[in-house]
Order: structure tokens, then C-alpha cells, then sequence
């Protein structure tokens, strides 16, 4: 019988596969960042242990650096001494590290890919459970715990579970201004926070096949919302094309062989999946959240739900208690309601096609008052190429934040937060309480809803814009 | 890690489904480069309201948490499983747990339990109307008993051995380093390297 994709690249790392023992798979890509590391380190010297091979791990900074004043000593205390700690176990062990300030520096999600390093075939992890946004590439990809990654860093392996197999097919194309953001949210919805749980997804499907790397990036991104182990996207010539020539691909003969053996990285015509779902794309809307967890979405153009109108009596639970803590009234239009904050970046939407979609919107247009808009690049050299096109200036002129560099408000571990409160459309890939600020109120979105949105001071699409501007003139 | 074997405590019966792990432990206490000192960070938003179970005083001194389903969903931080164990908790007890929550808390020795959602809500009647019922988690037999209730549960033999043995997957993992050189003598050249700086 034939191998599903995942299948292929799993029996691709078994180091050992022995009766009554999970098999050890080998890793080719260990990123780090300061958050979930220090305990590892710090496991390490404890046992005397080294890091195995250096020269396949990689290290930034990102979760807890500021937007603002980069230049400066970091203000929090705290936050500059688990950078500090960072530092100083990639320079103990002989880690190669992207600090504040350097041009390779941000979010791990988005200087993995861009740098070339995440490629079709590999086993890619990190302590960050958006490990799943490098299965764009056809890597097998998953977050894992401080103990996991002290398990990599000593052995360059880890034990793992078995998985099972999921098909998410995605036939047709996106209608226009359905985005990857929305399809993903459209997925959660459809199978829920734990449907994925135990999975390994594959997305696929002419509508995936035609989605941009990046598009793809921020589909897999949210695979673990839906409690997947993984996502992934085989690779072709898109993936190929995005990756030549970067930094760490391949290179000469190396690329010509790399390419062959990437290209039997699809799953069997004959191969069977545990589990299929199809999800027809023509009839995707611009899709946003209004609970408290990213499986409590629903298209824009849909009312507040009622939880009564839920059979299931802990998602009727849950739905009661979303909408207590996000100050929403059942029946309301999802396009009635009102945000005081809109977040555009993240490893889910923080990469270039996401800013110059956010700056589409903006251009010519300005952020409702009242309304605070903050744009984050995910890496430098994000910011780099969309001040090379003058988004940056987009973005200003429009009335919004302009900023550096990192996680930020997906968040809020910098200074970058949510009053209690607060409403916010955001970019960002989770919408828990308190996520983005103690008390803080997170919708999901596409960056072109949450350009839209800033304009409006509502939750709108770029659609409502055009009609908004005709009506004006 | 410390060993697992049987463990009687009362319980925190927990009404929410989704407990995702940034309500267990909010991101600005992930600062923190030690596995101790999380436990007031345990729920933190939660126990703003004097009404939530855990700041019951009848709920003092517990150390079973009886959870709705989907678990310990979301961030990957192993500070979740740290928060629990460091706020008292030796086992978790839910229908459904995320993924990652279950393995880190597998690798720490908090003991995560699947039970069918029927028996949860057993347990939640029984330590709601009696709140000093104590739940004993017997991982040696693979079972969960209370006041009424007794459930086999099922976990894999491999991570029951290690926990029972308090085993360092680490050093398990060393015993087989001539078979992780020899898988890397046979890498093709073309898997990217990090080092060295391009």
C-alpha cells in the first residue's frame, strides 16, 4: 500500500524502530528562541550534557523583545534577563544566535523559512507549538516542551508517539478577498480545537496548490488551533521556486539532488488517510472569531451565535462563557461590533505578502479615530523589504504603529498589550483569554479584514470599504 | 523525574472545556528561566475571582484536578505542567488532553488520565457534593477510584514503564548513540546546516 506524505518522512528519520518502543526520530532543524530554552540549557549543564550538533540548530529572539527603542538597554527587568540567558547558552554551547538588532533577527517562524533553512523532507522543531507553519514546505514540523527540546539538543533526536493521517482538501479556488487566514479559520471551525488531535494534517487540493508559500505557511501556522500534531503541504515547483537561491538551499549538484528527492515527497495515489475532509473553496467567506478560542469562528457576515443554540452542552457552556468575557451580545452582526486596537503581524501574518495586503487596503485611507493600529514585520528583514517598498510609509500616513521586529501583541510578553477590555482584530493566531493583555478581547482575522477593520472601527472586510468610499463621493 | 506509581488526593473538579494552556499559566510568567516558582501563577486570571474553585477553602491542599475536555490546548510552554505540579497537583484527570500538555506532562511526572466524559462527570458530582472525596490514581493498575467509581484507563506501556521508574528519557535515548551516528553517517549532503553563517 501506498505512504501518505507524513508517512514518507517520518520513515525517513527512524533511527530506531524497536518492538514496544515509541520510534526515535532523527531532527534536522532545531530552532530556539528564549522563552521555553533556558530550563534545557540549564538540564544540560546539570548533566554535563553538550549540545549534539550545533550546526543544526539555530537560535533568535523573539517572543519577549520590545517593538520600540531597540536601541536602548530592555526596559523589563525580567525580560532582559532571560535574553541575557539566551545569549549567554548559545555562546556557551556554540549556538549560532540572531539577537536584537541584527538583520537576520525575528520571529522563529518567519527566519526559519526566509533563510532557507526549513526545507521540503526535514524533521523541523522548536519549543513553540507554531512549529507547524514550517509543514508549508513538506518538513514535518511540531512544537514540543522545554524537556523535549533538552532531548534534541543532547541527541538530536526524540522519541515519538506513532500518528494518524488526515486529509484537508480544498478544492476550487478563493473567492476574491478569501484569504489563507480565512480558509484555516473556515478548517478550525469545521473540526475543532481537538479534531486534529493525534493528527497529522495534509492539506490539499487545487485551492491549496495554489496558494503563495507564504499563504501556505500560515494555513499550516494554525494547524496546532485545530490540535493537530502537524500540517503539512507537499512540495512543488511554488516550493521550489521559493526556496532557490536563498542562503542555506542547496546549492549545484546538492540542489539537483535535493529537487529529485523532494519531488517524491507526495502521498501515494494508493495511499490511504485514517481520516478526510473536504472544504470547497468557492464558498469561503472572510471568516472571523467571536469566542475565546479560534474554533469559535464565523463567517463576517454572520450574527454573534447564540448559545442556546448550541446541542453539545460544554460547547454551550463554552460559547456562554466566551461571550461573557468578550462582552458580545448574541444576534449582534458580527459587522456591528466596534474595536479599539487592531494587530497586524505574527508568525501567522507577519510576513511581506501579509503587509502589502494590510497596506492595499490602507492606502489613501486612515485609521478610524479612536482606533490604535499596530504593524509588526516578522523579522527584519520583513521590515527591510517593505520599507524598500514604502509600506511603511502606507501604514504611517494611514495613522498606524509602525514597529519592529518580533512576536509582540500575539502575546503581549513585551510591552506591547491589551488594556482590559480592549478589543482587538488581530492578525495573530489566538484569541484565549487574556492573550494579548490581561483582560483584553481578541478577534481573528485576515490582515485584510484588520486593515478594513481599522478603518471602520468595526470588524469589516476590504468590500465594505469600496462601498463606504462610493457612497462618500 | 520522579516516579509514579499510585497517588490518592482530594480534587479540584474544573467545569471548563478548552483549558488552554495560557490560562493555566499567562505568558508573562514564562519569563521566568527556572522550573519552580509558578504556582501563584496557576489560572491567574481565574483566581482574581473569589468564587473559582481553586480559592475555595475546601479545595486547600487538593492535588487532583478534574478537568472538562480539550485540556492544556494551545502554547506548547511546559511552564503549564510546571504551574500544576509546583501549585500542588500530582495528577490531571480529563476527557480529552492537547497533544503537547499530554506528552510534557508525561515527561515531568504529573500523570494525565483520559477518562470517558462520563466518568468525569462522575467524579465532578461526587467531589462537588463532597469536596474532601479523595480520588486515588493507581497507574500500577491502570485505574482510577473514588467514592462509586472505579475506571481502567489506558496508557501506553512504554511511558508507564517510565514513569513507574521515574526513567530519564535522555539517558534511555544514549544507550543507542552508535545507531543516532551511524542514521547521521548516512544524511545526504544536501540537509541544511546551520553552521557554518552564510
Amino acid at each position: 500500500m501506498g505512504r501518505t506524505l507524513a508517512e514518507k518522512v517520518w520513515d525517513d528519520h527512524v533511527v530506531r524502530r524497536a518492538e514496544g518502543e515509541p520510534d526515535l526520530l532523527f531532527i534536522d532543524l532545531h530552532l530556539l528562541h528564549e522563552v521555553t530554552s533556558p530550563q534545557a540549557f540549564d538540564g544540560l549543564r546539570l548533566a554535563g550534557r553538550t549540545v549534539r550538533r550545533p550546526d543544526l540548530t539555530i537560535a533568535t529572539e523573539d517572543h519577549n523583545t520590545p517593538t520600540l527603542d531597540i536601541d536602548k538597554p530592555i526596559a523589563d527587568p525580567v525580560s532582559r534577563v532571560q535574553l541575557e540567558t539566551l545569549r549567554r547558552n548559545a555562546a556557551e554551547f556554540g549556538v549560532r544566535i540572531h539577537s536584537l538588532g541584527d538583520v537576520e533577527q525575528g520571529v522563529v517562524h518567519v527566519v526559519g523559512p526566509q533563510l532557507g533553512l526549513t526545507q521540503p523532507g526535514t524533521t523541523v522543531v522548536c519549543g513553540d507549538s507554531h512549529t507547524s507553519t514550517h509543514g508549508a514546505f513538506g518538513a514535518l514540523a511540531f512544537g514540543i516542551g522545554t524537556s523535549q527540546v533538552e532531548h534534541v539538543l543532547a541527541t538530536q533526536t526524540l522519541p515519538l508517539a506513532p500518528f494518524r493521517t488526515m486529509a484537508i482538501t480544498v478544492e476550487g479556488e478563493l473567492p476574491e478577498g478569501v484569504t489563507a487566514k480565512d480558509l484555516i479559520l473556515a478548517v478550525i471551525a469545521r473540526i475543532g480545537t481537538g479534531g486534529g488531535q493525534g493528527y497529522v494534517l495534509e492539506y490539499r487540493g487545487s485551492a491549496i496548490r495554489g496558494l503563495s508559500m507564504e499563504a501556505r505557511m500560515t494555513v499550516c501556522n494554525m494547524s496546532i488551533e485545530a490540535g493537530a500534531r502537524a500540517g503539512m503541504i507537499a512540495p512543488d515547483e511554488t516550493t521550489f521556486a521559493y526556496l532557490e537561491g536563498r542562503p542555506h538551499a542547496p546549492k549545484g549538484e546538492d540542489w539537483d539532488a535535493a529537487v529529485a528527492y523532494w519531488r517524491t515527497l507526495v502521498t501515494d495515489e494508493d495511499a490511504v488517510f485514517d481520516h478526510e475532509v473536504f472544504i470547497d473553496a468557492n464558498e469561503l467567506t472572510p471568516f472571523v472569531t467571536w469566542g475565546t478560542n479560534p474554533g469559535q469562528g464565523a463567517p463576517l457576515g454572520a450574527d454573534v451565535p447564540d448559545p442556546a443554540d448550541f446541542a453539545d452542552p460544554q460547547e454551550r457552556l463554552a460559547a456562554e462563557n466566551a461571550l461573557a468575557y468578550m462582552g458580545l451580545e448574541p444576534g449582534t452582526p458580527l459587522r456591528e461590533v466596534a474595536v479599539d486596537a487592531v494587530f497586524v503581524g505574527s508568525c501567522t501574518n507577519g510576513r511581506i505578502e501579509d503587509l502589502r495586503a494590510a497596506a492595499a487596503v490602507l492606502a489613501g485611507r486612515t485609521v478610524a479615530d479612536g482606533v490604535r493600529m499596530l504593524v509588526v514585520p516578522g523579522s527584519v528583514r520583513v521590515a527591510l523589504q517593505a520599507v524598500e517598498e514604502g509600506l511603511d510609509k502606507v501604514f504611517t500616513a494611514a495613522g498606524a504603529e509602525w514597529r519592529h521586529a518580533g512576536c509582540s501583541m500575539c502575546l503581549g510578553m513585551n510591552p506591547d498589550q491589551l488594556a482590559p477590555g480592549e478589543r482587538c482584530a488581530s492578525t495573530s493566531n489566538r484569541n484565549f483569554e487574556g492573550r494579548q493583555g490581561k483582560g483584553g478581547r481578541t478577534h481573528l482575522v485576515s490582515p485584510q479584514v484588520a486593515a478594513a477593520t481599522a478603518v471602520l472601527g468595526r470588524l469589516a472586510a476590504p468590500s465594505d470599504l469600496s462601498a463606504n468610499v462610493a457612497v462618500e463621493a | 523525574m520522579e516516579k509514579f506509581t499510585t497517588h490518592t488526593g482530594r480534587a479540584v473538579p474544573l467545569r471548563r472545556s478548552n483549558v488552554d494552556t495560557d490560562q493555566i499559566i499567562p505568558a508573562h510568567w514564562l519569563k521566568k528561566v527556572t522550573r519552580s516558582g509558578f504556582e501563584d501563577g496557576l489560572f491567574e486570571a481565574w483566581r482574581r475571582d473569589e468564587s473559582f474553585v481553586l480559592n475555595r477553602p475546601e479545595r486547600r491542599g487538593a492535588t487532583v484536578l478534574v478537568a472538562g475536555p480539550e485540556f492544556g490546548t494551545g502554547s506548547s510552554r511546559e511552564h503549564a505542567v510546571w504551574a500544576l505540579q509546583n501549585y500542588g497537583f500530582h495528577a490531571v484527570i480529563s476527557s480529552r488532553f492537547a497533544d503537547i500538555f499530554r506528552g510534557n506532562s508525561l515527561k515531568n511526572g504529573l500523570l494525565t488520565v483520559v477518562l470517558p466524559q462520563e466518568a468525569v462527570e462522575r467524579l465532578w458530582a461526587l467531589t462537588e457534593s463532597n469536596p474532601s472525596a479523595e480520588i486515588t490514581v493507581d497507574l500500577e493498575n491502570r485505574e482510577v477510584r473514588a467514592e462509586g467509581v472505579t475506571e481502567s484507563f489506558e496508557l501506553d506501556d512504554n511511558v508507564r514503564w517510565r514513569l513507574l521508574n521515574g526513567l530519564d528519557d535522555i539517558s534511555i535515548t544514549l544507550r543507542n548513540e552508535d545507531e543516532i551516528a551511524a542514521f547521521e553517517a548516512s544524511r545526504p549532503a544536501f540537509k541544511p546546516r546551520t553552521l557554518p553563517v552564510v
